[in-house]
């Protein structure tokens, strides 16, 4: 099975203590220490005031993290196809519904019915960025990074010129959380090419295995917390290997035995 | 459909006290999943177990694994709520002290939106790639332009496509908020059509790589088109924009013009909004002289298992020369323009292009059939 080669061409990343790609860089490269805060998501006028209300968490961070990503590879969002990738889409909006629909005699709110869809970012993005190109929403449990990753590589393989990936989980609260832990909200985005261009950050070589190795880890022991705490978070060891720009190989778990196989290898200046 | 039977009827699912009709599968309650994988027990992936047990399909997925390596077959599933009912209803059974959920309730294997694809994987031993996709009322169909893509890239060489979703709370009163539940079985293209009725349903279906030179009469997966309205969450492209350019994004793929589809199998929920949008994309592709009609009469609205569904009608309509008549629509909206059949009609069918059209303005056009002789 010959690999799937792409590129990186934008990175958007929101999380604790890890709010927007610039900043983050030196955090995940190692060369400034991880503080922990909390998620910071800048403000988007790109939908409607009336829509951008009634959005919840996980909508402003897929926004937020595809905008900076789309803004770092200069690319214009409404042409490019989008795969948004998370565990369970919005925990505090489920929770509210099966609260309603246990205690309010079965009413249930009208927005928080079509907020419940898994696909309410890529709906809330293609009205942002007015992109009628293809969106599609995965789940993978907690591999639906790597699942994400495998469908944007196959549509660049598929003869799209780019493809903007953007994964996103946030925590159930009580008492679905005891039953689903996620640690806290985080968002990562990445703009994906089929071409080098003078904006790329690094060459991907992408393939499935089966030799049973462990998952690459990230060495900075509170992101490597937040890599098993959060699904989206299985991303973290990628854009380190992004940040301190260092060829190697990332191995991800997927499954059923499978492997995600990745090699990077920086490019541009 | 040949007899023009329905499969509705009115509502009597768990204490659901709305004045609709549902398609409900009946038995569900009393099939648990088999053992060894008692731990997904949930009504989704006991409509899962029941769909894998039909037509054989369970042993023609073995025979392919068998040919091509279990860990070469990939499985990509649409649902929209998987087995949240397991959750709505656990959510009566909180502790009273503590807030909490019961100590039997298993999120991994009801609720999360990837329990019916986990769960299917293990029911067919396979290893392949694998994936949930959850557009809506788009995802079992858009699952056949993933498969198309991961068999394309030699990720796989077969894959097993589908969709399941299930009666639940979450939709039968969600749609019901939005106003856009029927108080009769409903009735697409009906001057008087007034919203949907919510069914459930498993559908399955094995793609493999086509050979090079296959049969007239295999079946083939032509095209895929895909789009976003980029409009409304909830309400289509007033003009059906979205749903055109998934339509003609199919037809490209196929390398085919409007004029090789002989019958055009619509999304057609029988909602006001949905059915004008979808006709003017409809008729500003294909004019009106295509026969069409919407199947959702005989089914209600599958969700996350329309497309497949609906994939699986249309190949059935290309293997028996067969176009079904729209059920319960007494008489046609004479604002819409298309060509919507009330009979159902014995005639050769190459090819079909079957439209869902999901929340969130996710559009799927599928093109299935005969290739052309060029």
């Amino acid at each position: 099975m010959k690999p799937i080669k792409i590129y990186i061409e934008g990175v958007g990343i929101i999380g604790s203590g890890l709010n927007g790609w610039q900043s983050s860089q030196p955090v995940l490269a190692g060369t400034a220490p991880y503080i922990e805060a909390v998620i910071v998501i800048p403000p988007n006028d790109l939908l409607p005031s009336a829509e951008r209300r009634r959005t919840g968490l996980p909508v402003k961070i897929a926004l937020g993290v595809g905008c900076e990503a789309i803004a770092n590879a200069q690319r214009n969002a409404a042409e490019l196809p989008s795969v948004f990738a998370s565990s369970a889409g919005d925990g505090e909006n489920m929770h509210c519904i099966f609260d309603m629909l246990a205690n309010n005699g079965h009413e249930v709110s009208p927005t928080r019915f079509h907020n419940s869809v898994h696909n309410a970012p890529s709906g809330y993005w293609s009205i942002a960025t007015k992109s009628m190109a293809p969106s599609t929403s995965l789940a993978c449990y907690n591999e639906s990074f790597a699942a994400g990753l495998i469908e944007a590589a196959t549509q660049v393989h598929a003869g799209s010129q780019a493809v903007a990936l953007i994964a996103y989980d946030s925590p159930y609260p009580a008492p679905l959380h005891e039953k689903r832990p996620i640690s806290s909200p985080f968002g990562i985005a990445l703009v994906l090419t089929r071409d080098q261009t003078s904006r790329s950050l690094a060459e991907l070589e992408i393939g499935i295995s089966r030799k049973h190795c462990a998952s690459t880890p990230i060495a900075i022991a509170q992101l490597e917390t937040m890599r098993l705490g959060i699904p989206a978070a299985r991303s973290l060891p990628l854009l380190a290997a992004l940040a301190s720009r260092t060829a190697g190989n990332i191995v991800f778990d997927y499954v059923a035995g499978n492997q995600l196989d990745v090699a990077i290898r920086p490019t541009g200046p | 459909m040949r007899a023009g039977q329905s499969g509705l009827a009115r509502c009597d699912f768990l204490d659901v006290d709305l004045d609709t009709f549902i398609g409900r599968i009946d038995g569900l309650e009393d099939r648990p999943v088999r053992p060894d994988l008692a731990a997904y027990d949930c009504r989704n992936n006991r409509l899962a177990q029941l769909g894998l047990e039909q037509d054989n399909f369970s042993e023609a997925v073995k025979s392919a694994s068998e040919r091509y390596g279990r860990e070469r077959i990939g499985l990509f599933l649409g649902t929209s709520t998987s087995g949240i009912l397991d959750t709505e209803l656990a959510y009566r059974r909180r502790d009273p002290q503590t807030g909490a959920l019961p100590a039997n309730f298993n999120y991994a294997g009801s609720h999360s939106c990837y329990s019916v694809a986990d769960f299917v994987q293990q029911a067919l031993d396979l290893a392949g790639p694998a994936m949930v996709v959850s557009t809506a009322c788009s995802s079992s169909a858009k699952v056949f332009g993933n498969a198309a893509r991961m068999i394309q890239a030699g990720l796989c060489d077969a894959a097993v496509v589908g969709g399941v979703d299930s009666l639940c709370l979450t939709t039968l009163y969600g749609f019901n908020s939005l106003g856009l539940v029927s108080n009769l079985p409903c009735r697409p293209f009906d001057a008087e059509r007034n919203g949907i009725s919510i069914g459930e349903a498993a559908g399955f279906v094995l793609l493999e790589k086509a050979a090079a030179h296959s049969s007239p009469d295999t079946l083939l997966l032509l095209g895929v088109g895909e789009s976003s309205d980029a409009y409304h969450m909830s309400s289509p492209h007033p003009e059906g924009a979205g749903a055109r350019l998934a339509i003609q994004a199919a037809l490209a793929d196929a390398g085919l013009t409007s004029a090789d589809i002989d019958y055009v199998n619509l999304h057609g929920t029988g909602t006001k909004a949905n059915d004008t949008a979808e006709d003017q994309a409809v008729f500003n592709t294909f004019g009106g002289n295509i026969p069409c009609s919407s199947t959702k009469g005989a089914t209600g609205h599958l969700l996350g298992a329309a497309g497949v569904t609906e994939a699986i009608i249309s190949a059935l309509c290309v293997r028996h020369g067969f176009i079904p008549g729209g059920l319960n629509t007494r008489t046609l909206d004479p604002s819409l323009k298309s060509h919507y059949l009330l009979q159902n009609r014995q005639q050769t069918v190459r090819r079909v292009l079957s439209n869902s059209l999901g929340f969130g303005g996710s559009n799927c056009s599928l093109v299935l059939g005969q290739g052309l002789k060029r």
